[in-house]
């Protein structure tokens, strides 16, 4: 299957578009200057200030059903088919949800945890727990049993909505560890059939009984209305558990109205309104869902969409064709994988073709995206581009209405960067942080660079402090870590500063923020070079082959590295070359394969030694680790960063086995299964030895 | 495991025997099958399981014997007939249309449901198409509870085994049989997919109360999932009754280990 799978139809509509692109160069795109847009977003610049009607969720609800009632606020694909909420149907459903949740016995400051993906049900328990001013705590839907029992046991809570029978099974075994649980709501009640716990009841029946008690009893009515009217800008709006990169996950309590003026901000500075599609695929309890789905779409009433299932994601992406869109660099990344997989299976002269006009856009794309001047005949090469390529490539991505798209949590590899870009995709890099409600940093449209993150967001106050530090003031900025006052203090400075742990600065020339690397992980060698794992690491990821890169440095003579393929690519890679292998570790560690892989680390190190100051910190050695680096297995948060203390501790022999010149050291690890079984894998691993480029200096001794 | 709560008999097979030339698959074969059981017939290889099933739903007609199924007895019966009775069934060696869609074979299964003519079906327009739509919910329906949505629109050659078997097991849900035939669901699968078809087999016994009779030869998975147990070896029923009855025989220990002669 190659990617040109357009109709004759789209094609032609595609040539006039194409034609109407170059002449008119701004179609089909929007540049907002922060500060010149005038767009109202529907009223809420008059409402806001002073505190204003709209200062909590369950208010923001009713003004949008009351607003546009009519217009889709939740669509969700189940049985095949695209099933739709209004803003009117939303108000009501939640109201009733609220209702039967009060009946349950949620009180006003009680804790009610939400496990599960992307569901409508979900998001409406967080707004009718919201809406009787009771708190919401989202938990990742993958996290195992203890995982998820230390935090609904840390936050209290007194209820669960779990999505499906798996969460069940998950709360239910961890259940006696949970005194306070009264209730668990479930969203789909297949399988459940013979459970007679009597503390399960599905979400379906717990809004039905609202309705039913609403209808009834003028008096609840009354109850219900009173705890929205009475909300306040104070109340605490909802624990976020941060993914723990740094040890155990702390709940980060953020207010209802820090919520609100963050998102008003930057619904704001990218003229979000409510046309506007977002597509909610990303781990419900991630701070970035949250804020960017769930609190922009109150703010500006847009619409949201849950995908059908987890494996349907990039079918549903295509179908919602979202304007709004976020992906961590490594979704970016996946999907740039998989174009160029496809692609290597393409006919000759369409492979030809896609590499001519790629060239095409490297050379044009990201000046006329920009706004700079291009020649007349660039201009038309571009053009023709986007009709053969660009728009095509776009369509199947599901990318093709997308008007922003944003890309945050570590550093993105600049070609990959500049890949999205130069197809004409207006993607920009955002930093932040749970504690600030995300946005602490954003870019501009106009003022893109591939390695900054941009100026402070509207209203974010940031300093650096002598030691390198990044610090910031923000309306979103958490409250405190909860019941942890020692943490809250530990992060907080005397003056009100979030602390963020992470090393940047300034950019003199652009003005934007830099983040080198989280500050206690820059490192030196022992000749006191400057050594930044994540810059490496980000470099080596940036090959489709490799998935996943762990670097070691600090305080050693030469830098090494751990490496895991992609199994995806690279098996697409053995199919074409005919290599049989049976399992991920037979392929980890083939012969083969590590020539390949050895070629691209010779390539990051060709790419570090034309930089003066990273050239000495090229990788002298490798492997390619037997096992995926995985979240069940603590090697990776869940939020799919790597831990790289705790896997330098794990795979301590083959660190050892890096740095003693041995060519093979073998490993035995305990692995954790899906179900929370443990196993051990053991295997003896490679290491290859590679050559400094530039300098010419061969391995010391030490080898 | 939750034994289904009636003793009513679904199917009933009454010395059932059947030789192709000189090779007697099975000799006097009895058992019945209870509405709402899982009933699993195993045994060695060339046991006669197989040749049981191919019987049961009128592929083979029996040499001798009898079968009762909804309270009719019939010696020969066409598999047209076992299909339109009621009984479904899947194959050892996944039997579907390799170059449609997983949608569409499932919907494949729609096909007696279907009353309109043919006619009707070309025109595609008004009742016939309210009617495809209701078929369709139904398929959907089914996708959702193996969840298979993911490969809706793939054409079945390319998924992998594990996922065949799931389309034609959904196929075969999509008949709403009252007896649905497995003939080795588990074979050739790797641990994960066994136990995800073992939750699947149990969910549909559950959930639309559909009768089952599975041939398997992984006894492991046997033992767990179903509620009674009849064991061929050389096409003769040597033990029949609940999975740890069955454990605890003698001669199927025998047959399954070998005996020192």
């Amino acid at each position: 299957m190659s990617i040109w799978y357009l109709s004759e139809f789209q094609s032609v509509v595609m040539l006039g578009y194409a034609a109407l692109a170059w002449l008119l160069p701004e179609t089909g795109r929007r540049h907002h200057k922060q500060g010149r847009t005038n767009a109202p977003v529907f009223g809420i610049e008059s409402d806001m200030a002073g505190g204003g009607p709209f200062d909590t969720f369950p208010k923001l609800l009713l003004r949008n059903s009351a607003q546009f009632g009519a217009r889709p606020a939740l669509r969700h694909k189940d049985l095949g088919i695209w099933q739709t909420w209004t803003w009117a149907q939303v108000a009501e459903i939640v109201r009733a949800y609220a209702a039967g949740l009060h009946r349950l016995g949620l009180r006003r400051g009680e804790t009610i945890a939400v496990v599960g993906s992307n569901r409508p049900k979900l998001y409406w328990t967080i707004m009718a727990a919201q809406a009787l001013r009771a708190i919401p705590v989202p938990v990742y839907s993958d996290a195992v049993a203890d995982e998820l029992a230390f935090v609904l046991a840390h936050a209290e809570a007194k209820l669960v909505a779990a999505q499906d029978q798996e969460q069940v099974d998950k709360v239910l075994s961890v259940s006696d560890r949970l005194p306070q649980l009264d209730w668990i709501v479930y969203d789909e009640p297949r399988g459940l059939d013979g459970y007679n716990d009597s503390r399960l009841i599905a979400i379906g029946d717990v809004i039905q009984d609202g309705r039913d008690a609403l209808a009834a009893e003028a008096e609840l009515r009354e109850q219900i209305d009173e705890f929205v009217r009475k909300g306040e800008g104070s109340d605490i709006a909802i624990i976020l558990y941060t993914s723990g990169t740094t040890g155990a996950s702390k709940g980060v309590v953020l207010s209802t109205q820090g919520c609100i003026d963050a998102a008003t901000d930057t619904v704001r500075f990218d003229s979000l309104t409510g046309n506007d599609v977002v597509f909610a695929y990303l781990p419900l309890a991630w701070v970035g869902d949250h804020y960017l789905n769930y609190v922009q779409g109150l703010v500006a009433g847009f619409c949201m969409a849950c995908p059908e299932s987890g494996e349907t994601i990039e079918q549903d992406r295509r179908e919602i064709g979202p304007t709004f869109y976020f992906a961590p660099p490594r979704g970016f990344e996946a999907m740039l994988t998989r174009v160029v997989i496809r692609m290597e299976d393409a006919a000759p002269i369409k492979r030809r073709m896609f590499s001519y006009f790629l060239g095409v856009a490297r050379r044009y794309g990201e000046s006329i995206l920009t706004g700079n001047p291009v020649p007349l005949s660039g201009r038309l090469l571009y053009g023709l581009g986007r009709l053969l390529v660009y728009e095509p490539l776009k369509n199947v991505l599901g990318l093709s209405r997308v008007r922003i798209a944003y890309t945050a949590g570590e550093a993105i590899g600049q070609d990959l960067f500049a890949f999205y870009r130069s197809i004409g995709l207006n993607l920009k890099q955002l930093y932040g942080q749970t504690e600030a409600f995300l946005y602490v940093t954003c870019q501009p449209d106009g003022e893109i660079y591939s390695d900054t993150v941009g100026p402070a967001a509207p209203n974010v106050d940031i300093r650096i402090t002598e030691a390198g530090e990044v610090q910031f003031r923000s309306p979103g900025m958490f409250v405190g870590y909860f019941k942890d006052q020692a943490k809250t203090a530990e992060t907080m400075t005397p003056d009100d500063y979030v602390k963020t742990g992470d090393a940047g600065f300034f950019d003199e020339k652009t003005g934007h923020l830099k983040i080198i690397d989280r500050a206690k992980d820059v490192g030196r060698l022992a000749d006191g070079t400057m050594f930044a794992p994540k810059f490496l690491e980000n470099k080596l990821k940036f090959f489709p082959n490799i998935k996943e890169a762990v670097t070691f440095g600090d305080s050693k003579e030469f830098v090494c590295a751990m490496l895991n393929i992609d199994t995806a690519a690279v098996a697409n890679w053995a199919e074409r070359n005919n290599i049989a292998y049976g399992s991920y570790q037979e392929l980890a560690s083939h012969p083969l394969v590590y020539d390949m892989v050895a070629k691209d680390v010779a390539e990051v190190n060709r790419s570090l030694a034309k930089e003066k100051v990273m050239a000495g910190t090229q990788i002298r050695r490798f492997l390619i680790l037997h096992k995926e680096l995985d979240a069940d297995d603590g090697e990776l948060t869940r939020t799919l960063k790597v831990r790289r203390r705790f896997i330098a501790e794990r795979y301590a022999p083959l660190v050892t086995a890096l740095y003693n010149g041995s060519h093979e050291a073998d490993i035995s690890t305990e692995v954790t299964f899906e179900d929370g079984r443990k196993g051990a894998i053991a295997a003896r691993v490679k290491i290859r030895d590679m050559q400094a480029i530039g300098a010419a200096d061969p391995l010391g001794k030490a080898a | 495991m939750r034994a289904p709560d009636t003793n009513e008999v679904l199917l009933q097979v009454e010395g059932v025997a059947l030789a192709f030339g000189g090779v007697r698959a099975l000799r006097d074969v009895s058992f019945n099958i209870r509405k709402g059981e899982i009933r699993a017939i195993i045994g060695p290889n060339g046991a006669g399981k197989t040749s049981m099933l191919n019987v049961i739903n009128g592929f083979y007609h029996p040499d001798h014997g009898a079968i009762t199924f909804k309270g009719r007895t019939r010696a020969r019966m066409q598999p047209f007939e076992a299909a339109r009775g009621g009984i479904a069934r899947t194959f050892q060696n996944v039997a579907l249309f390799k170059g449609m869609s997983a949608l569409d074979n499932i919907m494949a299964g729609r096909t007696l449901k279907v009353r309109r003519g043919l006619l009707w079906q070309m025109l595609r327009y008004g009742p016939a198409l309210a009617e495809e739509v209701e078929h369709r919910h139904r398929v959907e329906e089914i996708i959702d509870f193996l969840e298979i949505e993911a490969i809706r629109k793939v054409p079945v050659a390319r998924l992998p085994y594990g996922l065949q078997k799931r389309v034609e097991l959904g196929r075969a849900l999509a008949m709403e049989p009252d007896l649905l035939l497995l003939d080795e669901p588990m074979a050739g699968m790797n641990l994960e997919e066994k136990e995800d078809m073992s939750r699947f087999i149990i969910d549909v016994n559950n959930h639309y109360g559909t009768t089952i009779a599975l041939i398997e030869h992984d006894m492991a998975v046997v033992m767990d999932l179903s509620h009674r147990v009849a064991v061929l070896d050389h096409g003769v029923k040597i033990a029949d009754g609940t999975p740890d009855e069955v454990k605890r025989n003698q001669a199927v220990i025998d047959a399954y280990l070998g005996v020192a002669h």
